[in-house]
């Protein structure tokens, strides 16, 4: 083994890393392939195939949970292990709750898929796992929290660095939305099915609240801890302001838990609550956009790297759509545009730049840069990286500005009403409206998706020559020795 | 005495960090959901409105709904707006989902609202919907549902309403219950309600709708024609004061 390897690889447990970091890319094809085929489903309906298996209802839920928690879950462990212990320059405190935390999250992932196909499901949106997965997530989840902060605090300096605030954030939150949107009480204990605690009106809003705040814990502040520590690395300089990133982090934690009502505008939720989830909605414009432009001026002084560094490129892109969808959201989120974009494609969209532009985007960054010095080398090709950021940016396009028109359209469609008070278009003309939105919409995923596998490519390839490069360095040292000894 | 707050006793200790962020993230959720159980009108208590639990036949057509995941594509909740009562009905009201463990309101309606879609199309236009939707809507985009035709699995219906009375809908157990069921929805709904009686009831209900068009055996489509043919008709709309209703939002 290299010298250098080896002694890095006993100071942190990079081996964890690893893995995680290749399971990412392995969720991120396999999730965004289900996006792309349950998207065609919608613009060719024959392609459900009469099996129950793959028909859009049971497929969707495995594309979200493959892309959500596979994809985005398995990044955040990568990078938050990644992070920690280079920020607390100490080593994960047990490497067997490590391995826990992998094994435990990979067998999560792929029963959830498995079993949402055989038809088991809590019919509740991103929370579809049954109640003996909502178990096993529990404890991996708390096994992660003990090993995140346990080596926090074993760190080696006495300041906590701003991007752990974030992912302990991330951590602590998705445990509290996890337990309580899954209090449920099973059929039989040999059942997988189970039927939740609450119902109705209280139902309704603690599943928003938990759904959410998946969005704003899971999609947002873990990828801010991300965003922390990639984006002032890769650029080389100094997070833009210190005192902003206080300010943003406790401003978005304390927000963001309140906003999950505006999900039920005009429902049969009270007025009061919605409305405060409104008010706080457009509060947490404020903090978001805080965060992107701690982000982005990072960069200030070292902008010519957005022309020459095609990894900074996808860090900076997925900044502006972050800030781009935590306007849209807030936008979204009052009333009166509510009443239009509420059940329709828009909102779909609105996700998608949310999912596609920002948090795949800064983990594709994330990952280009610390993939090469996982394996003590470099980028295979920065050309295909090119590659991938043009295919990924045209596809997210593609992909939101079909969604924009559809919704926007569905919503004018069925409001309308002609000049004596009756509707104007039956529902299903509204259907029929929509199919060269859906098929524009799959082109855009099928882009994303073959960015995707560009990557793939790109950092096998990357990985393949880390082990040449090391072989021939075996060698050389097996020959010195060798030598030495004859 | 004044205290100089610094930023670093936070950051420099992990646990103090752990409170504050805990604090920071529990008020939102603690302020917004723990009331809904406590403000009586959250769900409207309007003279008129008299849901009943599901029977045994519909409530295993719910489960059906939710393992087809129709909820990704079928809202169940019509807003206050009037194109939304022209296409739909009247609004939704909170009590009518109240026995509905999960709720399935949805949040896209790539087909449309199912709120009150009970009795608006006969069961054989259902059976034939399902069965091959562009065969009676050609624009559709929903999927074929051929394999609804198979047997129903009735043999675990007593423990889903344990179950479901556990988290607090009112299925009865035992006699004290089953009276309380007839004062609150008359005695041809408590007997539905019945646990020991669920197999019979559940039978005898599909033999009597025969949903599916078919005498032999209760099929998964019985039982969610059932449910769909019930949804958004246990209100009679005419016998509740609107000026009320709105009281209550």
């Amino acid at each position: 083994m290299a010298i250098t390897t080896f002694s890095s690889a006993e100071q942190y447990n990079f081996d964890i890393v690893k893995k995680f970091a290749i399971m990412a890319l392995v969720w991120a094809v396999v999730g965004m392939f289900a996006g792309v085929y349950i998207a065609s489903e919608l613009a060719w309906p024959f392609l459900n195939f009469d099996s129950p298996y793959i028909s859009f209802g049971r497929l969707r839920p495995v594309h979200t949970s493959a892309v959500i928690f596979g994809f985005g879950g398995s990044a955040l462990f990568a990078t938050s292990y990644y992070v920690v212990q280079r920020t607390c320059q100490t080593r994960l405190i047990s490497d067997g709750m490590a391995s826990f935390t992998f094994w435990g999250w990979q067998t999560v992932i792929v029963l959830a898929a498995l079993s949402y196909m055989a038809g088991y499901s809590q019919g509740r949106e991103y929370a579809e796992m049954e109640w003996p997965i909502d178990i096993l997530i529990e404890v991996v989840w708390v096994t992660y929290l003990i090993l995140f902060v346990g080596t926090i605090m074993r760190r080696k300096q006495p300041h906590i660095y701003v991007a752990n605030w974030f992912y302990l954030a991330f951590i602590l939150a998705t445990a509290l939305l996890h337990t309580f949107n899954n209090l449920a009480m099973p059929v039989d204990l040999f059942s997988m099915k189970s039927y939740s605690l609450f119902s109705g009106t209280q139902d309704a809003m603690t599943q928003w609240w938990y759904g959410h705040n998946a969005v704003g814990f899971f999609l947002t502040a873990a990828f801010l801890g991300m965003m922390y520590y990639f984006v002032p690395k890769q650029a080389g300089r100094p997070i833009y302001s210190y005192r902003l990133s206080i300010v943003h982090f406790w401003a978005l934690s304390f927000m963001y838990m309140w906003v999950g009502a505006h999900h039920l505008h005009w429902t049969a939720l009270p007025d009061w609550t919605s409305t405060l989830a409104a008010t706080f909605s457009i509060l947490l414009l404020m903090p978001s956009w805080g965060g992107m432009i701690n982000g982005i001026m990072t960069l200030s002084g070292a902008w010519d790297k957005l022309r020459t560094d095609p990894v900074m490129r996808f860090l900076i892109v997925a900044l502006s759509f972050y800030g781009m969808s935590t306007f849209e959201g807030p936008m979204m989120s009052l009333k009166e545009v509510n009443a239009l974009s509420h059940y329709t494609d828009w909102t779909v969209g609105h996700v998608h730049s949310g999912a596609l532009g920002w948090v795949a985007m800064i983990s594709f960054g994330s990952l280009y840069h610390m993939i090469p010095k996982l394996w003590d080398t470099k980028l295979y090709s920065t050309k295909l990286v090119e590659v991938h950021f043009w295919l990924a940016t045209v596809g997210v396009l593609l992909y939101i500005i079909a969604m924009w028109v559809s919704g926007i359209t569905q919503g004018l469609m069925w409001r309308a009403l002609d000049e004596f008070g009756n509707l104007q278009y039956s529902f299903v003309e509204s259907v029929a409206a929509m199919i060269p939105f859906y098929i524009m919409r799959a082109v855009g995923g099928a882009f994303f998706l073959t960015g995707t596998v560009v990557m793939v490519y790109n950092i096998f390839m990357t990985i393949r020559q880390a082990k040449q490069e090391e072989a021939v360095l075996e060698a050389k040292l097996a020959a010195k020795m060798a030598n030495a000894g004859a | 005495m004044r205290i100089n707050f610094k930023h670093e006793w936070i950051e420099t200790n992990i646990g103090l960090m752990l409170v504050l962020t805990m604090l920071a993230i529990s008020v939102g959720g603690l302020v917004e959901i723990a009331p809904l159980f406590f403000i009586k009108k959250t769900v409207e208590n309007v003279e008129g409105i008299n849901v009943r639990p599901y029977t045994p036949l519909e409530l295993r057509g719910r489960d059906i709904y939710i393992r087809e995941g129709c909820y990704t594509c079928h809202s169940q909740m019509i807003r206050p707006f009037v194109d939304e009562k022209l296409r739909y009905g009247h609004y939704s009201l909170a009590a009518e989902s109240q026995y509905d463990h999960p709720f399935q309101w949805g949040s896209k309606r790539t087909g449309p609202d199912l709120a009150r879609v009970g009795g608006k199309y006969s069961n054989e236009w259902h059976v034939q919907h399902l069965i091959a939707p562009r065969s009676m809507v050609p624009e559709s985009v929903m999927p074929n549902y051929p394999w609804l035709m198979q047997l129903l699995d009735q043999s675990d219906i007593a423990n889903r309403m344990k179950a479901l009375r556990a988290v607090g809908v009112p299925y009865s157990l035992t006699e004290a219950e089953r009276e309380a069921n007839v004062k609150k929805f008359g005695a041809e709904v408590a007997a539905m309600l019945h646990i020991a009686d669920a197999k019979k009831n559940l039978v005898e209900q599909a033999n009597l709708g025969n949903y599916d068009g078919d005498r032999a055996g209760v099929s998964e489509m019985d039982a969610l024609v059932a449910y769909l043919q019930v949804l958004g008709t246990m209100v009679d709309f005419t016998k509740v004061d609107a000026d009320e209703l709105v009281r209550s939002r």
